[in-house]
């Protein structure tokens, strides 16, 4: 395995653990809110490892949703990464089905963003750059859960602490808000998630804001403009990308 | 939810999670992309589960739109612009909280 290209995949992992620590903190906290065990909490981080479907599967554990509804909302939102998952394939080709299988566990928005932009520029052993993202990503994410985990329980409830969860995905939500489409998707989502989170059994709301958000986006998307998207969503992530419009910001004041 | 139904939902969670991640990457590596429809679908679920996970706690965290509570409210108005400005996770999460802070334990 060539040591330099494992190195050079750590390295451009560093600046994201920026993002990624107090995510990782932020779900430890969550995971104290919802009733978790450290073996659970644990057992979630390591077991899906997907940051985003980890916070929203314990928020609504937290407010009671039935686990079939906990279940399909997580699920869901790590659809996503079937996207990355076949715009990887090419490039894993001639690796064996362990190499592919464990390669596929830590699969993450960040590590596909850095790993495919890498790929571009050619001139880079796949396989050892790439874990060497996927693994620094998987390490720091596993440690800032433990810490949040031990500090989340010792401080009391009038803080606030959990308002963090909301405020972390109020982060990745900007970035993920690219066009016109997504910010169309997005604002459905927050008027469609906020009224099925008041009016909607089960805490449906969730995924019927999300599903109403993508059915928007799809609407109003020209798939003549969207030859390039696997390319934007590779930059959306971690990149500061186009200045997002009009939908951006001012969609949870919407209802 | 009982210990054991938690470990059943990581479970649930966590295999259709890996299958997806393994999807093409290990099964159908012939195909180079996924199917157009389901890629340009696929492209908008980011932005509206975010959106829809974010929007109901800063207006409705007491899943009523009845009595809207001005320290979500004010901390989630000042983090989304921060979001905006900036795209750092730190900046945004110490923005939101501190303004939380501000509102609720100020003592107007």
């Amino acid at each position: 395995m060539n040591r330099d290209a494992f190195r050079a995949g750590v390295r451009d992992a560093l600046p994201l653990l920026l993002g990624i620590v107090p995510f990782g903190l932020v779900s430890g906290v969550a995971a104290v809110d919802a009733g978790f065990s450290l073996a659970q909490a644990m057992g979630l981080s390591v077991f899906v490892f997907a940051g985003a479907s980890q916070l929203a599967a314990l928020s609504l554990v937290q407010e009671g949703a039935p686990a079939l509804v906990v279940v399909a909302t997580a699920v869901v939102i790590n659809l996503r990464m079937g996207m990355y998952s076949a715009s990887l394939a090419p490039h894993f080709r001639e690796y064996t089905t362990r190499w592919k299988a464990a390669m596929a566990y830590v699969l993450t928005d960040q590590a596909y963003a850095l790993s495919v932009a890498r790929y571009r520029g050619g001139d880079v052993d796949k396989r050892p750059y790439y874990l060497g993202v996927a693994l620094t990503l998987w390490v720091v994410w596993q440690a800032a859960t433990v810490v949040g985990l031990v500090v989340g329980g010792g401080v009391p409830e009038s803080w606030g602490l959990s308002f963090t969860v909301p405020l972390v995905f109020l982060a990745l939500l900007v970035p993920a808000v690219e066009d016109r489409a997504t910010g169309v998707a997005a604002a459905v989502g927050a008027v469609a998630g906020t009224l099925g989170a008041v009016y909607l059994p089960l805490h449906l709301g969730l995924l019927a804001g999300g599903l109403c958000g993508v059915a928007a986006g799809l609407l109003v998307d020209n798939p003549d403009e969207t030859d390039d998207a696997g390319d934007e969503t590779a930059a959306g992530g971690e990149t500061a990308g186009e200045p997002p419009r009009d939908a951006d910001a001012t969609e949870e004041v919407s209802e | 939810m009982d210990a054991l139904t938690i470990w059943l939902v990581i479970l649930a969670i966590g295999i259709p999670t890996f299958l997806v991640r393994f999807s093409f990457i290990g099964l159908l590596g012939r195909l180079d992309d996924v199917p157009d429809s389901l890629e340009r679908a696929l492209r908008f679920v980011p932005a509206a589960v975010l959106a829809a996970l974010v929007a109901p706690e800063f207006v409705a965290p007491s899943g009523s739109l009845g009595n809207v509570p001005l320290d979500a409210l004010a901390g989630g108005l000042v983090a989304a612009v921060v979001a905006w400005r900036t795209e750092d996770v730190l900046a945004t999460i110490a923005s939101g909280m501190l303004v939380l802070w501000a509102v609720r334990f100020w003592p107007f």
